[in-house]
C-alpha cells in the first residue's frame, strides 16, 4: 500500500516537469518528435531507477547526521550532509558514464537509441532532483527509493512524451507567429500542468494531507497563511523533535 | 529590458579598455537578442517553481549570478589542464562547491529563505546555463572574457526570472518583496475598495510557465528575426 501510494504520488500529483519543473531543459529541447521523446524517456527511468537508491544508501551510511555510526559509536556525531550536493553529482556522472559503457559493451542496440541521450542526462535536473527530493522527503527505505526514482522517471516520461506528440501536431495549426516554438510550448506545459494538478485530490492520506500542506505553504508563504502557517511550522518542530528522540532512544 | 541594457552601457562605458566594444557585448547580448531563458532555453529547470515571492527570485537570481561569474573563472583557469574526457566531473565538481558555498551562507544568514527555496538551491548545479556556459565559453575563453560572460548570462537569467517574480507576486498576492502595494484585501482599501481580488492562481506552478511563455510572445514579437519556423 506505501509503495502503491508512493507510485502515483510520483507519477500523476509530484509529476517531475509539472509540479517542480525538473528536466524542463531537455524537456524542452528533445520533444520535437515522438520518437526521440520515447529513447531519452526511457534513459531517465532507467538512471533514475538506479541513482536514487544509490544516492539513498550514501545519505542513509555516509551523510546524514548520525550516519556513520555503523564506524564506531565514537562517530555518532558527524553530520557530512552540507557534502550531499557533491556526492549525489558525482555518483550521478560516474553512473551514467558506466551505465553508458555496460550499455554499449552488452546490448548495441539499445545503445543505439539512448546512447545520445546518455550523456546529457547526467546535468538533466530530474536525476539530481530525484535524488534530493528523496533526501529532503526522509524515504525511509530502499526499497521505497528504488520504487521512487522509478515512478518519478515514469512520470517525466509521460510528460515528455505527451508534449512531443501535441507538438508535432501542432506544426498544423496556425499558431501565431511570435508564439512559434519554444512559446507556445511553455503555454502548453502550462496548461498540462493546470490540467495534472486535477490529480492532486487522488490521495487524501492523513500523511499526505500533511506533507502537502507543508510543502504548498513554503512557497505560497503570503500574508493571509501566515499564521497558519506557524502553527503548522509550530507543530512540524515538535513532530521533528519527537522523532530524532524516538532515533535516539 | 531595454532599458536595462542601456543602463548597463552608460555604466560600464566609461571605464578602462578592459569594457571594449567586444566585451560589452558579452554582458549585453545575453540580456536581449541571446537570452539564456527566453532564446537559449536553458536553466528553466531550477528557475520557474521558485518565482512566486519577488524575494526569492532575487535571491536565486543573485546565486546564479555567483556562481556563474566565478565558475567561469575557475574553469577558464582550467582550461588547459582540464583532460577533455573528464570535463564533465570537472565540471559538475567545482559548480557543486560553489553552490554548497551559496547554500551554507543562505542557510546561516537567511534560514527562512532558504527553507522556501529548498531543493532549487541544490538544483543551481544542474542548471543547464552553468554547463552550457562552461562548455560554450569557459572551456575556450580567457578568465576575463569568461567573467563578462557569466555575469551577462546570470543577469540575462536573473531579469527574466525577476520579471516573473514580479508579476506573479504582485497578481497573485497583491503584494511586492511582501510589502501590500495594492492596499489591504481583509480591510478592503486601496484597489480592493473597487472590488478588485487577488488571483491566487498566479501562485500556482502552471501560471509561472505561461507567464514566460506571454514574455517570449512579447520579446518574439518585438525583434521578428527571432521567430522559429516550429
Amino acid at each position: 500500500m506505501e509503495h502503491l501510494e508512493l507510485f502515483f504520488k510520483a507519477i500523476f500529483i509530484d509529476n517531475m516537469v509539472f509540479a517542480t519543473f525538473l528536466g524542463m531543459c531537455s524537456y524542452l529541447a528533445v520533444s520535437k518528435k515522438v520518437d526521440t521523446a520515447v529513447g531519452l524517456g526511457a534513459a531517465v527511468i532507467f538512471v533514475l531507477a538506479v541513482t536514487v537508491p544509490l544516492n539513498w544508501l550514501l545519505d542513509q551510511y555516509l551523510l546524514k547526521e548520525g550516519a556513520l555510526v555503523w564506524l564506531g559509536a565514537e562517530y555518532a556525531a558527524y553530520d557530512l550532509s552540507f557534502l550531499s550536493f557533491i556526492m549525489f553529482i558525482a555518483t550521478i556522472a560516474t553512473m551514467v558514464q558506466l551505465v553508458e559503457i555496460v550499455v554499449e559493451k552488452f546490448s548495441p542496440a539499445l545503445y543505439n537509441s539512448l546512447g545520445i541521450f546518455l550523456p546529457l542526462i547526467a546535468v538533466n535536473c530530474a536525476i539530481l532532483g530525484g535524488s534530493l527530493f528523496m533526501q529532503s522527503r526522509e524515504i525511509p527505505n530502499l526499497g521505497l527509493a528504488l520504487n521512487y526514482g522509478i515512478s518519478s522517471g515514469i512520470g517525466w516520461f509521460l510528460a515528455i512524451i505527451a508534449i512531443a506528440a501535441i507538438r508535432e501536431k501542432i506544426r498544423y495549426s496556425s499558431v501565431p507567429p511570435a508564439l512559434r516554438g519554444l512559446g507556445i510550448t511553455f503555454i502548453l506545459t502550462g496548461l498540462m500542468a493546470i490540467g495534472f494538478m486535477s490529480f492532486g485530490g487522488m490521495l487524501t492520506g492523513e500523511d499526505e494531507g500533511n506533507k502537502k500542506v507543508a510543502v504548498e505553504q513554503a512557497i505560497q508563504n503570503d500574508e493571509v497563511d501566515k499564521k497558519v502557517d506557524e502553527v503548522v511550522k509550530e507543530e512540524e518542530v515538535i513532530e521533528e523533535k519527537e522523532n530524532t528522540t524516538a532515533l535516539i532512544q | 529590458m531595454a532599458e536595462a541594457v542601456a543602463k548597463e552601457k552608460v555604466v560600464k562605458a566609461p571605464k578602462e579598455a578592459l569594457f571594449s566594444k567586444k566585451n560589452r557585448k558579452l554582458i549585453t547580448d545575453p540580456l536581449t537578442d541571446n537570452n539564456p531563458i527566453t532564446i537559449q532555453v536553458l536553466g528553466i529547470c531550477s528557475a520557474l517553481a521558485i518565482t512566486a515571492q519577488l524575494q526569492a527570485s532575487i535571491v536565486m537570481a543573485f546565486s546564479v549570478l555567483f556562481v556563474l561569474g566565478v565558475g567561469n573563472v575557475v574553469i577558464s583557469l582550467m582550461r588547459n589542464i582540464i583532460p577533455s574526457k573528464i570535463r564533465i566531473i570537472v565540471q559538475l565538481i567545482v559548480v557543486a562547491t560553489l553552490v554548497i558555498i551559496v547554500d551554507l551562507v543562505l542557510k546561516t544568514f537567511a534560514y527562512e529563505l532558504s527553507k522556501t527555496l529548498s531543493v532549487f538551491v541544490g538544483l543551481i548545479i544542474t542548471n543547464c546555463i552553468i554547463m552550457g556556459r562552461f562548455e560554450a565559453f569557459a572551456l575556450a575563453n580567457t578568465p576575463w572574457k569568461s567573467f563578462l560572460d557569466g555575469i551577462g548570462n546570470a543577469a540575462g537569467y536573473g531579469i527574466i526570472l525577476i520579471i516573473v517574480g514580479f508579476f506573479r507576486e504582485l497578481l497573485g498576492s497583491g503584494t511586492l518583496l511582501g510589502v501590500q502595494v495594492l492596499g489591504d484585501p481583509i480591510e478592503k482599501t486601496g484597489l480592493y475598495a473597487f472590488g478588485y481580488e487577488n488571483n491566487g492562481f498566479m501562485l500556482l506552478s502552471p501560471m509561472a510557465l505561461i507567464v514566460v511563455g506571454l514574455i517570449i510572445w512579447v520579446q518574439r514579437s518585438r525583434n521578428v528575426a527571432l521567430i522559429e519556423e516550429h
